[in-house]
């Protein structure tokens, strides 16, 4: 187990990399403590698999470096790192039976006859394959092959970290939740540093302890599940996460007040003077309809999702969301929306403002 | 579900019927014709049932002919197979050199048999061949008209030469079909370069190498032009092989008969052969799974 340092650390797939685009991951510090359970959230192509092969040695990187505790471990290879890693696709050896599958990496680093089969039967009662063990691994369906594949990532009890990526999209949902409660129930047990890679946002809040949010090539916000609700950093974090996501609109800050066309929204902080792009952004948790508070919107449908009802609503040419009960009765004449004002958050360009109370 | 019968259908059949009769069966009939009837011309034909046939069979020619046949099949399987899956482990696997590497890889494949014979031919020899006469030249006795040995190395090296690129070219085919993934995970694994060949490079690899396999023995079971034009069958009959004696016999004898029971059994050894080969592969497979 170790403490995972990035320090300067980027990386472009081309030759001779000009501008910060041509980076597929940009310039980026961070620490990843020891035996703390990450989630490494966003969007497809963002850069989240670029980082975990850098992680894990896959990948030289452009620039920079990675410590794991003291040591710089840059240039070293996979196997010198002691990393265990999950994939997207299951990798299993098909000649080999279930057994030898999940005994495979430690007989190649020379671990005793005893203590592997003890490790098998105990990886093989975790992801519930003990009946299959003395079959071949060809002809396994896919999920019980990403199964296998999860089991050889977590048969070392020695690695300095385990990186998942995006490991449970080819398994069934019921068996998905299982699974994750058991990777979960690991890290309490064994307190691995875990880096679980997922566009799913709900993996990423029930997994994690701190969620990393990747946009663009960039880091753009570290926070726990809470933080990311209620105070995203950034509008892609706000509309990434929660479902729907944040509401953004296009606003002009003055004080405690924002302006959109005309009418204002109350802020709970004051504001200075901001440049470039000025939005605000709530929560549609946070909006609410009513027939005489608030500004005015055009409801154009009503979505009932069952534990509650998702307005779609246009706002001064904004579309937005507003979450209303699932008990609340909403009538034509309910044509107002007002803002939860501690709930309301100011961006500039894209990042939110810190205001001043 | 009950089954559609409809007698109709036949005639769609008929067309394929037609042609493999024209191409495959009525040809094959008239060896078989041959097979068993002696003629002394003039289109008359007599009865031989299957004398052809025991006499061949009780021919030392054949059978000599049929020992250096799977003797140079061995040979030649045994130096390619392993080849070109070395060759093909070693090629880039993209970019310009590994365009440049097929390219070069398929050029002896797209030369004909009777040109590769020619170019050999000369090479090898001792008076105006760069090989023949280089090696001459630093004291080795190399003379393929006359040594057995230096025949015998002259038609394995021509055949490596001309063949390996096609067990290469499969073998790279099977491997390009490997997702990353794999070569990642068995890193994390920490498996040797051994380990990541055996147990997923080979079985990847198995399916192509498998008719690559079946490709090759066929070819050279039937190999004759090649020998033929580098040693006509010599130095006396050490080159021989089946077709090379075939040829003699029919042509060059006008043995018909003899020739056609040959052609026979020639055709139902490389049959036969072919099916163990298939059969046990595909058995090896499905042990596997």
């Amino acid at each position: 187990m170790a403490r995972i340092t990035l320090d300067n650390l980027a990386h472009s797939y081309m030759a001779k990399p000009g501008s910060e685009d041509d980076y597929a991951l940009k310039e980026l510090n961070h620490v990843w403590e020891d035996g703390a359970a990450y989630a490494l959230l966003g969007a497809s192509g963002c850069g989240k698999s670029t980082l975990l092969n850098i992680i894990s040695g896959l990948l030289q990187p452009s620039q920079g470096r990675i410590l794991f505790d003291d040591r710089d471990v840059t240039h070293a290879a996979t196997a010198e790192r002691n990393i265990a890693q999950v994939f997207q696709f299951p990798v299993v050896y098909d000649t080999m039976t279930v057994r030898d599958n999940l005994a495979f990496p430690l007989r190649n680093r020379g671990a005793k006859a005893e203590y592997v089969a003890q490790r098998v039967n105990e990886i093989a009662r975790m992801i519930g394959m003990e009946e299959m063990l003395n079959r071949k691994a060809r002809g396994l369906t896919a999920d019980a092959k990403q199964k296998i594949s999860l089991g050889r990532g977590m048969v070392r009890e020695d690695v300095s970290a385990l990186l998942f990526d995006e490991p449970l999209t080819v398994i069934d949902p019921h068996m998905k939740w299982e699974l994750r409660t058991q990777l979960k129930g690991l890290h309490n047990q064994f307190g691995h540093t875990m880096i679980y890679v997922t566009h799913d946002q709900t993996e990423a809040l029930t997994f994690a302890d701190k969620v990393v949010v990747m946009h663009d090539g960039r880091v753009v916000q570290i926070g726990t599940p809470e933080e990311l609700f209620e105070t995203p950093e950034h509008t892609f974090v706000g509309y990434f996460i929660g479902s729907p996501g944040m509401n953004v609109i296009p606003a002009r800050i003055e004080g405690n007040r924002a302006y959109v066309n005309g009418a204002f929204v109350e802020l709970a902080q004051g504001y200075g003077a901001l440049e470039g792009k000025v939005e605000i952004g709530v929560r549609p948790e946070y909006a609410r309809l009513s027939q005489t508070e608030g500004l005015p919107v055009n409801i154009r449908r009503i979505e009932d999702v069952g534990r509650h009802k998702i307005v779609r609503a246009d706002f001064f040419g904004t579309d937005i969301n507003i979450i209303a009960g699932e008990d609340d009765r909403i009538s034509a004449d309910m044509n107002r929306v007002s803002f939860d004002a501690a709930h309301v958050n100011v961006y500039a360009d894209d990042w939110r403002v810190k205001g001043a109370a | 579900m009950e089954k559609t019968v409809n007698h109709k259908a036949w005639f769609l059949v008929l067309p394929v019927m037609v042609l493999v009769s024209f191409s495959a069966v009525i040809p094959l009939m008239t060896v078989v014709n041959y097979s068993v009837q002696d003629t002394f011309g003039n289109n008359q034909f007599f009865w031989a049932g299957l004398e052809w046939f025991q006499e061949m069979l009780a021919e030392e020619r054949m059978w000599n002919a049929l020992g250096r046949q799977i003797l140079f099949s061995a040979i030649i399987l045994a130096i390619e197979v392993p080849l070109g899956i070395f060759v093909a482990l070693n090629m880039p696997k993209s970019g310009f050199w590994s365009s440049f590497c097929l390219v070069l890889m398929s050029l002896p494949l797209l030369i004909p048999w009777n040109v590769v014979g020619t170019i050999w031919q000369i090479f090898g020899r001792v008076d105006i061949g760069l090989l023949g006469y280089t090696l001459e030249s630093i004291g080795i006795d190399y003379n393929y008209t006359q040594d057995t040995f230096a025949a015998w190395v002259t038609i394995v090296v021509m055949d490596v030469w001309h063949w390996t690129s096609l067990v290469a070219l499969l073998a790279f085919a099977g491997l390009k079909s490997i997702p990353d993934a794999y070569y990642q995970a068995a890193k994390i694994d920490q498996a040797s370069r051994w380990k990541v060949f055996r147990y997923i490079e080979l079985p990847k690899m198995a399916g192509v190498l498998m008719i690559a396999i079946l490709l090759r023995f066929m070819d050279s079971f039937m190999i004759y032009t090649e020998p033929f034009v580098v040693t006509g069958g010599g130095p006396g009959n050490a080159t021989t092989m089946l077709s090379i004696d075939l040829v003699k016999m029919a042509l060059g004898q006008f043995d018909l008969g003899p020739a056609a029971a040959f052609s026979i059994m020639y055709f139902l050894v490389i049959l036969l052969i072919s099916w163990v080969f298939y059969t046990v592969m595909t058995n090896l497979d499905r042990r596997e799974g």
